[in-house]
């Protein structure tokens, strides 16, 4: 009888948690806070990581493996010269506000992003934009000043998404999107609610609560996701955990790809590092793979040029500038510093870039380079390295998808002036057809690893810590994102 | 006592002005800036220049002293360059966690430390006093973050009695929010009972010396009765002193703690507006914190006045 | 011979020791980094283990007390250097504007918090061990010129000081030459407190990323480095840890014991 009974309630039990469905709210860990919630006036990824998909929507949109797919636009043609764009877009889709999503509210998000008192971080994303008019309520022609071959991939910024005259003055604190969530909440400080969006026009999200909890502090993360106080962190900020979630079979570990080459940026008009010899020195003294396994535990790619290793149009030149500590004495000897040098190392708060600094500092100084480690804040470094150009060395991870054409911008911080260089980047634009596009584009990356121009180290990985019973989440970093659109718990 | 009240009025008026003074100029140096950091690598001069004029920062620095001085006299605390709220509404939510953060402490701290004072005390020289004495001596000695990452290890991920750190919130109910707030009270108050151990044990100590304990003693009573009855009184004046101290550094000294424990208090919110360049959040809360000491300072003056009139003239 | 002090200037001497010793050998450079070692646990060729750049956890401790121990002494030297004689001189002209305006500048730096000052002198002056030397210096100053104050203060009735005022002694004599002398013990208990008030002050900021810069290795950094590893790497936390809180105790116990035996008011009541 009591053993009947016991199983009679196990029956119970199991038809209970079958019955009821697996979890629909999820607590999901970040490092950094948004300032506001306006993506489309701050560079602060972390916005775009809240919001990305989840609240606000483009024309167009990245998916996890970085291909971009019609967003709010169902589809669109390209006039033969390239420079005419219409779309078409989707129809029935409202504001979280209620108010509908036309064409005039694309004309307004476009014009509102190029205007001249733009606050738009990326203004050079909308700069070949002529006139964009409405059409029809379902219709927007945008007419480019000339042909751009990355118009649709520049409209799957996040700070290019749509948005609304009606709600645009409340954005900062009360973001009004068309996603499949609704931003609910924002306690400062400490967290930011989105619920599930009934009235979406795609298909509805699964959840029906997610909750971005911000922690800022690597230690207090690991502690959280231990402690499954957050059931998933995107962008985990130490590696050196990882192996620890990978063993316990609570969770999953998700390694996947972003756009950040992470380089040793190098003032090229600072002398010694005006002289190509040094440069090169620079590059046989560094050891990529100790920096990957001591900085990042292992996680990173090995890159030897500015370019991503996921990207099918990626060289590999990494032989270009192999460690080669002795090989690297003899170049400083010929360029005429057989003792070395002293330079100054500026290091950013990541920390790739504060225990990478401390990595290849040690490194340098082995074949004669001393430095001076100075760490900044970002608003510090932003203006000494960044528009001071006061600085030789620094490390810093160029998250920007596609990116290469910086090295065209002789006033860029690193300096680099290679007319050579820039005409390559101008056929880059002019050219259409793939084939030739990836010719110049592989030209472009051996060009600069030739010059030596930065010290190429590695590609960022995206890591991810997640409870192993959530499905759906992005491994891969395509843009800062954390699209929960398609995440569910698994029963 | 009125012309003595004036005089600490007037100078408390020129301690804060000369405070927001130090505070303005020390921040107009810092190198950064806040316009800079929100747009990113990728932003452009004009952009820029758009953006630096709506947050006001292309008026001149008296212009914008007077402005930041004369919005606090009338309770406007400005507005945050990079959260654009009303910087007072921050400070408001932030003290949410900071006060009772500080008051919990404080009270573990004293309902640990009065015990073994006293206790101390009374067995003065036997083992109890040297097992306490001991103790309290490691709690000064030890770095309360590395105390707090410790007790992280065991009762949050191992044990796992309490979350990792984050705060409930007062809308979770009392117990949740106060759950929330255990780890990083205990790690606050350590240290701070131990001092307090010791400062009540040497105070009363002290007043037991005193004649009119002797006196008392020599009356008849025990040890122990005339620490109760008497010293314990008369001992209270240092340690309400020091406790009054300890909260004002509760207050503001809990940054690093609120890291530990990713808790949304009043330190975190200044270092990352330091962070961010997001001055007009750091003058106005290093302000205020400011003005609280004085405050709390003036009252104890007045208190003490009150209580003891020969010390009007001293100050 | 009192325990505490002997037990305290022991401790003490041990950390003094090592940071002496490391000037002149360590049992492995510290500059050296070993990717293929890292986060070894502790075995005989590293006895307190390795970091997670491979290097040696005993010689950083060794090294890092240098930074600690030079930091919190000249910070302490500061406090002095300007308090003492602001003290004097508040005490001097007691009751008068200098003394006035001298006791209302230690409260505007009492007033503010001391920590979240520190960090904005270094938001604006950058982080390195100098500057974390002057945020624990500065307030360093008012607790000594108030302490020298109160100590003055008792010693300008006594009949000693009378004499020397009858001989037309200046105050700045009188401060110098018989006042100081008097306050010394007081000041030598109050800078021992002090110096392992520095040595967790500078701690707390280099934990926070503040005090000195790499690769000059301190302990609150070593702290900072090891906390995400603390759950499989404790050797890592608990070394620079306990070497913190044994130097910080030890120069509490001397202090203590200075205490006990240099107060006369305290030895008075032993007897």
């Amino acid at each position: 009888m009591y053993f009947r009974k016991l199983g009679a309630a196990a029956t119970l039990a199991a038809l209970l948690a079958g019955a009821a469905y697996a979890k629909t709210d999820i607590v999901v860990g970040m490092q950094l806070e948004p300032p506001h919630l306006d993506p489309t006036s701050a560079a602060a990824g972390a916005i775009d990581s809240v919001l990305y998909s989840n609240v606000f929507e483009g024309l167009t949109r990245f998916m996890s493996d970085g291909s971009v797919v019609p967003g709010l636009a169902e589809s669109w043609e390209i006039s033969e010269d390239g420079t005419v764009y219409t779309f078409k877009l989707r129809e029935g889709v409202t504001f979280h506000d209620g108010t509908t999503m036309d064409a005039e509210d694309v004309k307004f998000s476009l014009d509102r992003a190029r205007a001249e008192d733009s606050q738009n971080a990326q203004k050079a994303l909308f700069a070949d934009i002529d006139t964009v008019e409405a059409v029809d309520p379902a219709t927007v022609r945008v007419t480019l000043k000339q042909p751009n071959g990355s118009f649709l991939f520049n409209m799957a910024w996040g700070d290019a998404v749509i948005v609304a005259p009606e709600s645009i003055d409340g954005i900062k604190q009360q973001p009004i999107g068309t996603g499949a969530f609704k931003f609910s909440n924002w306690v400062q400080g400490d967290r930011i609610e989105i619920v599930k969006n009934p009235d979406y026009w795609g298909e509805p999200a699964k959840l029906d609560k997610a909750t971005f909890k911000f922690i800022s502090d690597p230690t207090a993360a690991f502690a959280a996701v231990m402690a499954e106080d957050v059931h998933a962190f995107a962008g985990f900020p130490a590696p050196e955990n990882l192996p620890q979630f990978e063993a316990d079979p609570r969770f999953q570990v998700l390694v996947g790809s972003t756009e950040g080459e992470t380089i040793l940026s190098t003032n090229n008009k600072m002398p010694p590092f005006d002289n190509v010899k040094v440069r090169e020195a620079l590059a046989h003294a560094i050891d990529r793979q100790a920096i990957i396994d001591g900085a990042m535990f292992g996680y990173g790619t090995p890159i030897g040029t500015h370019f991503a290793p996921h990207n099918p149009d990626y060289v590999d030149l990494t032989g270009l500038s192999a460690y080669d500590p002795d090989l690297s004495k003899k170049l400083l000897a010929e360029a005429g510093f057989p003792d070395g040098f002293t330079t100054t190392l500026k290091l950013p708060p990541p920390s790739y870039a504060r225990r990478g600094g401390e990595i290849i500092a040690a490194q340098l100084r082995a074949v004669g380079i001393q430095t001076e480690i100075t760490n900044l804040e970002w608003p510090q470094w932003l203006e000494e390295v960044f528009r001071g150009k006061d600085y030789g060395l620094t490390i810093v991870s160029h998250t920007e998808p596609a990116d290469i054409n910086i090295y065209a911008r002789p006033d860029y911080y690193f300096q680099y002036d290679n007319p050579a260089f820039q005409q390559l980047m101008v056929d880059l634009n002019n050219t259409t057809d793939p084939a030739g596009r990836s010719a110049i584009l592989k030209q472009a990356q051996e060009m600069i690893a030739r010059d030596y121009v930065n010290g190429y180290l590695f590609q960022l990985a995206a890591l991810s810590v997640a409870n192993a019973k959530i499905k759906g989440l992005w491994a891969n970093a395509p843009t800062q994102a954390t699209d929960l659109t398609g995440v569910y718990w698994e029963d | 006592m009125l012309r003595f009240i004036g005089k600490r009025l007037v100078s408390l008026v020129v301690t804060l002005w000369v405070a927001s003074l130090v505070i303005f100029l020390s921040l107009e140096v810092v190198p950064g800036d806040p316009a800079a950091f929100m747009l990113g690598l990728n932003a452009q001069e004009d952009t820029l220049a758009a953006l630096r004029d709506e947050l006001g920062l292309n008026k001149g620095a008296v212009e914008r002293y007077v402005d930041w001085v004369g919005g606090m006299l009338v309770g406007d605390f400005g507005t945050s360059y990079t959260y654009r709220t009303p910087v007072a509404q921050m400070v408001l939510d932030r003290v949410q966690v900071s006060l009772p953060l500080a008051l919990y402490a404080l009270t573990l701290s004293t309902l640990i430390a009065f015990p073994a004072g006293i206790w101390a005390a009374a067995r003065r020289g036997k083992p109890a006093d040297i097992a306490v004495m001991g103790v309290t001596q490691l709690g000064v000695a030890i770095p309360n973050f590395w105390f707090a990452m410790l007790m992280v290890l065991v009762f949050a991920i191992n044990l796992r009695w309490f979350n990792a750190g984050g705060f409930a919130g007062w809308d979770a109910g009392f117990f949740a929010a106060m759950k929330s707030l255990t780890l990083p009270a205990i790690a606050l108050a350590l240290p701070q009972a131990s001092i307090l151990a010791r400062v009540m044990r040497s105070s009363l100590l002290d007043t037991l010396n005193e004649d009119f304990v002797r006196t008392a003693r020599a009356k008849g009573l025990t040890r122990g009765q005339a620490l109760w009855r008497h010293a314990l009184r008369n001992a209270m004046i240092p340690v309400l002193t020091i406790i009054g101290l300890q909260f004002a550094f509760l207050m503001a000294g809990a940054i690093i703690i609120e890291n530990v424990f990713f808790l949304p208090g009043l330190g975190r919110l200044v270092f990352q507006a330091i962070s961010a360049r997001d001055l007009i959040v750091v003058e106005s809360v290093v302000m205020l914190l400011v003005f609280a000491v004085v405050l709390v300072n003036f009252l104890v003056d007045l208190a003490y006045a009150a209580v003891d009139p020969r010390l009007r003239g001293r100050r | 011979m009192n325990r505490n002090l002997v037990l305290g200037a022991g401790l003490t001497a041990i950390f003094l020791l090592a940071a002496l010793l490391s000037f002149a050998w360590v049992p492995q450079d510290v500059t050296q980094m070993d990717i293929a070692n890292k986060i070894k646990p502790p075995s005989a060729a590293h006895p307190l283990g390795t970091d997670h750049f491979g290097r040696d956890i005993l010689s950083m401790i060794m090294v890092g007390a240098r930074t600690s121990i030079a930091v919190a002494l000249v910070a302490v030297g500061i406090g002095m250097g300007l308090g003492v004689p602001l003290g004097l001189a508040a005490a001097a002209r007691r009751g008068g504007w200098l003394d006035e305006v001298i006791m209302r500048a230690n409260d505007l730096v009492f007033a503010f918090p001391s920590l979240l000052i520190a960090i904005m002198i270094t938001a604006v002056f950058g982080a390195s061990a100098l500057n974390a030397i002057i945020a624990i210096g500065i307030f360093n100053i008012p607790v000594f010129a108030r302490l020298t104050r109160s100590g003055a203060l008792s010693l300008w009735t006594r009949d000693f000081v009378l004499a020397a005022r009858v001989a037309g002694k200046g105050a700045a004599r009188i401060s110098f030459e018989h006042i100081l002398p008097n306050v010394t013990n007081l000041l030598i208990v109050q800078g021992t407190i002090q110096f392992s008030l520095g040595i967790l002050a500078e701690a707390g900021l280099s934990y926070v990323g503040l005090g000195a810069q790499p690769p000059t290795p301190s302990w609150g950094r070593m702290l900072a480095d090891s906390q995400t590893m603390v759950s499989f790497a404790p050797h890592m936390a608990l070394f620079p840890g306990l070497a913190i809180l044994l130097t910080v105790l030890g120069l509490n116990l001397m202090g203590d014991g200075l205490r006990d035996v240099l107060d006369p008011r305290l030895r008075r009541d032993r007897q």
